[in-house]
This record gives structure tokens, sequence and C-alpha cells, in this order.
């Protein structure tokens, strides 16, 4: 329960850092704290290799490319910025009634309510990735998991496209 | 604590998280910035995902939760380098400068 508060008091605190602090360098380094609270969240969760993967990529991975980003993309800003009371109002607004919708909607539905997980198993999933299906014994009995083979080559495929895709739509056209 | 609890917090926490980068995307005004928001929100649901394969006791969650995470790191690497191209293109960041495939 303490764990749960600090947790979520620090997504959301850091959240709103990322979003409110001018300097986009400090917006980056405030999303980092968020991405590693959302990996300690993920471990509350009972998904170590999640954890793991969250902090390798995101906190490693994104949080690397997106300050390489905004250093090359970085222009001083001219004048003072304005107030834009108009501009946060509206997104207030938005997102609060957004928050109101959903939140409404959790607290009146039914939420599924079986056994928790109760350990980590990173070995289960890397058979769920690679498996046309997978048997699980579960509370004495066995129950067969559909495995997600396709969709995990199918990732590879996008992740490729993607790569190039970077690669060719960030290269100078001038250069060429 | 009651696992249905439980759940409910995590939900709420996450739609939190998620309307916190709904305001990031409505107010900023440069691409990166718009980015780091939609990093924000794709975190949130990700959070809902493992939450709901908790909660049921099943590892399916986690591994869309997997699938989630890789694809917004490809959509994040090219949409950094478009970033990168509208930098040289237009001098400017700000997404309402680039208008010119507006009829």
């Amino acid at each position: 329960m303490i764990a749960f508060t600090v947790t979520g008091i620090m997504l959301l605190a850091s959240a709103v850092m990322v979003v409110t602090t001018r300097d986009l360098v400090r917006a980056v380094l405030w999303l980092a704290v968020t991405l590693v609270f959302t990996a300690i969240a993920f471990i509350q969760l009972r998904a170590d290799m999640l954890a793991a993967i969250q902090i390798m990529l995101y906190t490693g991975g994104v949080i690397t490319l997106m300050l390489f980003a905004v250093l090359l993309t970085w222009r001083r800003a001219e004048g003072k910025p304005q107030i834009e009371i108009i501009e946060w109002a509206r997104g207030i607004l938005a997102a609060g009634s957004f928050l109101a919708l959903i939140g409404s909607a959790i607290l009146r539905s039914d939420l599924p309510s079986g056994p928790p997980l109760s350990e980590s198993n990173s070995a289960l999933i890397g058979e769920l990735f690679l498996r046309d299906s997978v048997a699980v014994e579960h509370a004495g009995a066995t129950t067969e998991l559909q495995g997600h083979i396709l969709a995990f080559e199918a990732l590879s495929v996008i992740l490729l496209a993607a790569m190039i895709g970077a690669i060719v739509i960030a290269r100078r056209r001038d250069a060429a | 604590m009651n696992p249905s609890v439980e759940l409910q917090a995590w939900l709420l926490l996450s739609a939190a998280l998620f309307s916190t980068g709904l305001f990031g995307v409505l107010t900023r005004k440069s691409a990166i910035g718009l980015l780091i928001a939609i990093e924000l929100m794709v975190n949130a649901v990700n959070i809902n995902f493992v939450a709901f394969g908790f909660a049921r006791g099943d590892h399916t969650g986690q591994v869309i939760a997997l699938f989630g995470i890789a694809l917004t790191v490809a959509e994040v690497a090219v949409g950094l380098a478009l970033a990168i191209q509208m930098s040289r293109n237009f001098r400017s960041l700000e997404i309402d400068q680039a208008q010119e495939l507006n009829g």
C-alpha cells in the first residue's frame, strides 16, 4: 500500500513536470524519472522482465535518442514566451473531463477479481512469444494459452521498416 | 489489499497519467514536446495492460505491453527523424509552421 502510494505520487508528479516545464531538455529528463517509476510499478505488478526492458529500452534508449534530437534541433527561443492561459485552460478542461469520464467508468464497472499473479514468470512470457500455444498448470488444472508468434514476426518486420524509414527521413537531401 | 480494489487504484492512476499526457499533447507547440507527451500516454496504457494481467492472474497482459513498448520505440525513432527533418526545412520545431500541405 505504501509502495503503491509512493509510486503513484512520484509518477503523477514527474508526469506533471514533463508537460509543464518550458525547457525541452528538462522535460526529457523528467520523462526519464516517469519511465523509471513506471518500471517500479511493473515490479509491483509482478512484471520483472517488463521492468528490465522498460529501463533498458526507454530510460536507456529513448531518452538518449530524445536528448540527441532536442540538442540537434536546438534553437534559442526568440523573445519572451507569451503566457498561454487560454491554451492551458483548454488543455486542463479537456484532460480533466476525460479523466472524469474514464474515472467514473472505472469506479462503476465490475473489474475482474480472479486470483492475482503471485510471482513473475519471465520464461512463460518468452514461450508465449515464440510458440503457437503454451500449456500452463494453474491451480491443478492445465490450460492452453494462445501464443503470439505471428505478432512477434510482424513486429520484427515493423521494426525493420521503422529503422529504414528513420534513416531515409533524417538523411540530408542535398548530400545524396 | 483486496485485489479488485488494487486493480481499481492502478487503473485510476494510469487514467490520471494518460490525462496528463493528453494535456501535454494539447498544450505543447514543439514536435518533440508532442512526442514526449505521447510517450506519457503510451506508458499509461502499458500500466493498464500489466495491471489487468496482474489482476486476472494472466501473463498475456505483459506480452501485449511488450508489443506496445517495441512499437512505441519504433514510433519514437521515426518521429524524431521527422522532427530533425522538420527543423531543417522550417528552421523551427513549431508544428503550427508546417502548413504546406494545408490546402
